[in-house]
């Protein structure tokens, strides 16, 4: 096991080569520059802060230089200041990850509690009303556009019926409230959000269920399970359930770039302070660094994830260490 | 077609929104762009069938013409995407080797970043407007086909009917035009189909982030933009775009669906 960790770990480096020199390839060549940037917004920018920021970002600089010189700073999280505060990135970066982290794993718990038992249950009924009816909700789910989605809920739970609050974190008053309060108004606050970005895996991770558990039941051990005498139950929730569940588990990790893309969407949408958010803004204030560094950040929690999934597959599944 | 309502219900579908599409200067009730001062928010009516919005413009025409620019912008990008990706992929599969291996791990790398994220932080750069949205979502989603292309190339190219072809003498390019691609075809038109949706997903939500086709040239996308500040005033701007966009996606996954039925 951990000779096929070190194999897969040593696998990412040339990966996350190729990465960071794409993404300083997309921002470097594209069609003018950090110094001038600035300057079509607000032309009064002086020829001495051009200047600067030409050597701060080295742009004196050969390319291949430049791009050593910030994969140095990089490999130790100095990515630079914000074009927009002057602040430096990794912080506040780090201050918005806890909430994208806090809602997406909260939608990805969301996602398997409900997806499982749907897909064991439409997998053990195919073809009946159940399945039929899950089947459309399915296409349903997957064709509806989060954004509108989010208006909708919005629209119906927050302003007719005034049940839920309609955007952000937390209440105005929230720091008089009791330690009890303050959990009560972030979950809340989170009801939507993480609602909205579940709607794409409930709908996903039921489908491949059903199919998965579909396979498992056609597999001999199944018949061999049964004629043993099991009751059927057993043998789907024991038997089926546990070989099904394999491929599900890589799905966790491979779902990190939709939910990082997602994130963009609805925090934008529900005023939440997390890293889609910050991505967002940053775009549209053409915060270079910023950007750099969230797309970068992106594409490393992306590999991790996969990364994660491969283990875990092999973890659950021995066949897969050994070939 | 009667054994498969998903192909029937899905072609009903994107051919209606197609004639839409198509027949837009002529069908549509009124010019899409007519600022009409009287009539801001208005409900929907005799005369403005599904209302109208912040400016009083008639929002069906406005939605006849989105249609235009939400299908183009999806069926344009998928094409862009299936032209590299049917290259890059036969070239990968057919010639093996260093060729493959280095087209392989590019895709390998383009797969690492969220997609999003990408086609945003290439829009900061150049400019948000149609043309470019569909080349920026081209050039971020070619991996797929490129894959699936590769597999199916891989798999044929040591049959009997290729073999034949080289002996007798016909050139790399016309067996893979001729008679690779043709029979590799089949997933990759599921995978397009499904491209579609997708394409157009992305477009709307970027147009509605602000960042995708701009005002006043309608797309579905950016009509919603509107709906943010209307919350609770004006239900029809967010409830019909959102409708059209959910129904065209339903309708290209139905046709994947039912391709996939065909194909087996």
């Amino acid at each position: 096991m951990i000779k096929y960790i070190l194999k897969r770990l040593l696998g990412m480096i040339p990966v996350l080569i190729g990465v960071t020199i794409l993404s300083f390839a997309i921002i470097n060549l594209a069609p003018g520059k950090f110094s001038t940037l600035d300057q079509a917004m607000n032309p009064k920018v002086s020829p001495e802060y051009q200047m600067r920021l030409t050597k701060a970002f080295n742009l004196d600089k050969p390319l291949p230089v430049r791009y050593l010189l910030w994969l140095k700073n990089s490999v130790s999280f100095d990515f630079g200041r914000s074009f927009i505060d002057n602040r430096r990135i990794a912080d506040k970066i780090a201050e918005r990850i806890p909430v994208t982290l806090g809602i997406n794993i909260l939608s990805l718990l969301f996602v398997f509690l409900v997806a499982i038992p749907v897909g064991i249950k439409a997998a053990t009924q195919a073809g009946r009303a159940f399945d039929t009816v899950t089947t459309y909700f399915a296409f349903f789910l997957l064709a509806v556009p989060t954004f509108w989605l989010a208006l909708l809920m919005m629209q119906f739970f927050c302003i007719q019926l005034g049940w839920l609050p309609i955007s952000g974190i937390h209440s105005l008053d929230f720091e008089y409230f009791t330690p009890w309060h303050k959990i009560w108004d972030v979950s809340w606050h989170l009801i939507l959000p993480v609602f909205v970005s579940s709607v794409g895996g409930l709908a996903v991770i039921s489908r491949y269920m059903r199919s998965s558990i579909l396979e498992a039941l056609s597999q001999p051990y199944i018949y061999t399970a049964r004629a043993k005498g099991l009751p059927y139950r057993k043998v789907v929730y024991k038997h089926a359930l546990r070989n099904a569940l394999l491929p599900i588990v890589t799905l966790v990790g491979l779902s990190i770039p939709g939910l990082l893309g997602g994130s963009v969407i609805f925090e934008s949408i529900f005023a939440l302070p997390g890293l889609g958010q910050l991505f967002f803004q940053a775009v549209m204030s053409r915060d270079i660094p910023l950007i750099m560094a969230e797309v970068v950040l992106g594409a490393v929690l992306t590999i991790t994830g996969n990364l994660i999934a491969d283990i875990s597959y092999a973890y659950v599944d021995p066949r897969i260490r050994y070939k | 077609m009667k054994n498969n309502p998903y192909m029937l219900w899905g072609l009903v579908i994107i051919a209606f929104f197609s004639c839409v599409a198509l027949l837009a200067p002529w069908i549509s009730p009124l010019d899409p762009s007519l600022i009409d001062g009287q009539n801001l928010l208005m409900p929907p009516s005799a005369r403005h069938w599904l209302g109208t919005d912040g400016l009083g413009r008639d929002l069906l025409s406005r939605m006849i013409f989105g249609a235009r620019i939400s299908l183009s912008v999806g069926i344009i990008a998928v094409g862009i995407s299936i032209f590299l990706g049917l290259i890059l992929g036969s070239l990968a599969g057919f010639y093996g080797k260093y060729v493959d291996a280095l087209v392989m791990r590019f895709a390998d790398i383009m797969l690492c970043f969220p997609t999003f994220f990408l086609i945003l932080a290439i829009i900061a750069i150049v400019e948000p407007s149609i043309y470019n949205i569909m080349i920026v979502i081209g050039l971020t989603s070619w991996m797929g086909p490129a894959r699936l292309i590769r597999a199916e190339i891989i798999s044929l190219k040591t049959r009997e009917f290729i073999q034949a072809e080289h002996a007798l003498g016909a050139s790399d390019a016309r067996i893979i035009i001729r008679h690779l691609i043709p029979n590799a075809i089949g997933p990759v038109l599921v995978n397009a189909t499904l491209g579609i949706a997708g394409a157009i997903l992305l477009e709307s939500s970027l147009s509605f982030l602000g960042l995708g086709v701009q005002p006043p040239i309608p797309s579905w996308g950016n009509i919603l933009i509107e709906s943010k500040s209307t919350l609770g005033i004006a239900w029809w701007i967010t409830i019909f775009p959102g409708l059209a966009i959910l129904v065209t996606i339903l309708g290209f996954n139905f046709i994947a669906e039912g391709l996939k039925k065909i194909i087996g």
